[in-house]
């Protein structure tokens, strides 16, 4: 099995007895039997299944993280569980299948993100590190912004996000344009993930 | 957390946003106990919402104000303890006590109004400015001022009015090579009167808590009328270039003209049209 990527990480103002864990596999082979996993609600395989080509940057995703995990400590989940709320969280609408159909994973899904919340003190880096890399047949990559940014598919977001108007990417001209651009997509849907449900 | 400002309706706090080494903006309306429960959940939420909404609408049509992290618009009940959802983090609201909360992109810079303390300062201190150097100062501020036109004309194109505009919510962020002039602590006191500010670089409107959605010629001339009585109150010495920021706003989208004709008649009757209210 390919050695772990795992990444642990503490988010400002959550819990320091909560830490994440985020792993990205690209050229998954087995994406069928993980949804299926997900379809049983084996509880083995809690986890978040993202498809990464629609998340941008580590922000992108950490702040879907944040919501649901802040929603779950107010008592506040519209899913069954914080990971299934993280995939909702990303969602800019209320609709929890669609959520799922978005931004889950799916059964052609190639590149993967997994995230899996400490939720209790015995899931650790290394229980959930040994669990995915017996699981999960792809190849691990590390979760940053230059291997997200070339996952990412920028048209499948802005129609997520219904952000199609966004200029994103100007040709032709300055370097900085472009990077602007993004700035712009990605503060866009930072804002459509903080507002989500807001009534 | 630290405490950066506070007004009657909400605290503003300097934190950071998922990682330690990204600054963030904190504005908690904590409830306010002579309301109501019932209806002070209701105005916070209206309020928080509002302001968030008119930011992310903002962010998305490009205007530069600071963009929307995360916000919770649900004042928690003190009466009952915390979520049920999971033992694990019981109490542990993120980043707010009680009070509705939205989390900012942190803007560095210089509040506009120090910018324009310190320029009168130096102009005041310095009797001996020969005319060229008069003049250059002087074109220099009234290209901040034609800035500030445009920064407004951009943010009513979007179609929101911001409904407290002055000095001290417009914000020049700090260049990545700044020089001399005020210093990017925000405080700016320190050099008053010794050198002339620095007024390059970004305007950033800040503080949307009395802004709405709104394309009226009325609300955005309120909107301008606001601005011009700042000026003319906290800086005498640059009021009377007013004019470039509306000469600004006049170039800056299609239908400033007819908000400048509306201009006219709020400042014959004032900021209020109807005796109501």
């Amino acid at each position: 099995m390919a050695a772990s990527l795992l990444e642990t990480i503490h988010l400002a103002h959550l819990p320091p007895s909560m830490p994440v864990h985020v792993a990205v596999y690209r050229d998954v082979q087995n994406a069928p039997f993980l949804r299926q996993q997900l379809l049983a609600a084996n509880a083995e395989f809690e986890y978040a299944f993202i498809d990464a080509s629609v998340v941008l940057s580590r922000t992108h995703l950490l702040s879907a993280v944040f919501r649901a995990v802040n929603d779950s400590m107010n008592g506040r989940l519209k899913s069954r569980n914080v990971h299934s709320e993280i995939v909702f969280s990303l969602n800019p609408t209320t609709n929890i299948a669609e959520s799922f159909r978005k931004f889950g994973i799916t059964d052609s899904t190639k590149d993967l993100l997994v995230v899996k919340v400490s939720v209790t003190p015995e899931i650790t880096h290394d229980s959930v590190a040994a669990h995915l890399g017996q699981h999960v047949e792809g190849s691990p990559v590390p979760f940053d912004d230059e291997t997200l940014a070339k996952i990412a598919d920028v048209a499948k977001i802005k129609k997520a996000y219904k952000l199609g108007a966004l200029n994103t990417a100007p040709p032709k001209q300055a370097n900085g344009t472009q990077d602007d651009g993004m700035r712009r997509l990605e503060l866009s849907v930072l804002g459509a993930i903080a507002l989500r449900g807001a009534t | 957390m630290e405490l950066i400002t506070q007004g009657a309706e909400a605290h503003l706090y300097k934190t950071t946003y998922l990682t330690p080494s990204t600054p963030a903006a904190l504005k908690i309306r904590p409830s306010k106990p002579y309301r109501h429960p019932i209806l002070d959940r209701r105005l916070t939420r209206q309020r928080v919402l509002q302001e968030a909404r008119c930011l992310v609408r903002l962010v998305r049509e490009g205007v530069n104000v600071p963009a929307v992290l995360a916000v919770d618009w649900e004042l928690r009940d003190n009466s009952s303890s915390g979520g049920e959802a999971n033992g694990n983090g019981n109490g542990y609201a993120a980043g707010a006590g009680n009070g509705a909360w939205i989390l900012m992109e942190w803007i560095d810079g210089v509040m506009l109004k120090e910018v324009f303390r310190a320029w009168e300062g130096y102009v005041k201190s310095r009797t001996g400015l020969s005319d060229a150097e008069r003049e250059g100062e002087e074109g220099k501020v009234k290209c901040l001022l034609r800035r500030i036109g445009v920064a407004v004309g951009l943010l009513h194109k979007a179609g929101v009015v911001h409904g407290d505009l002055t000095t001290s919510n417009l914000i020049l962020k700090s260049q990545a090579a700044q020089t001399n002039g005020v210093d990017g602590d925000g405080d700016g006191k320190g050099e008053v009167g010794t050198v002339s500010p620095h007024m390059e670089g970004e305007i950033v409107l800040i503080d949307f808590g009395l802004a709405s959605q709104s394309i009226q010629d009325e609300d955005r001339a309120v909107d301008l009328y606001v601005l011009e009585r700042a000026f003319g109150s906290t800086h005498p010495r640059t009021e009377r270039f007013f004019g470039e920021v509306l000469e600004g706003y006049r170039g800056s989208y299609r239908g400033a003209g007819s908000v400048m004709k509306r201009l006219e008649d709020v400042r014959m009757r004032g900021r209020k049209r109807s005796m109501i209210g």
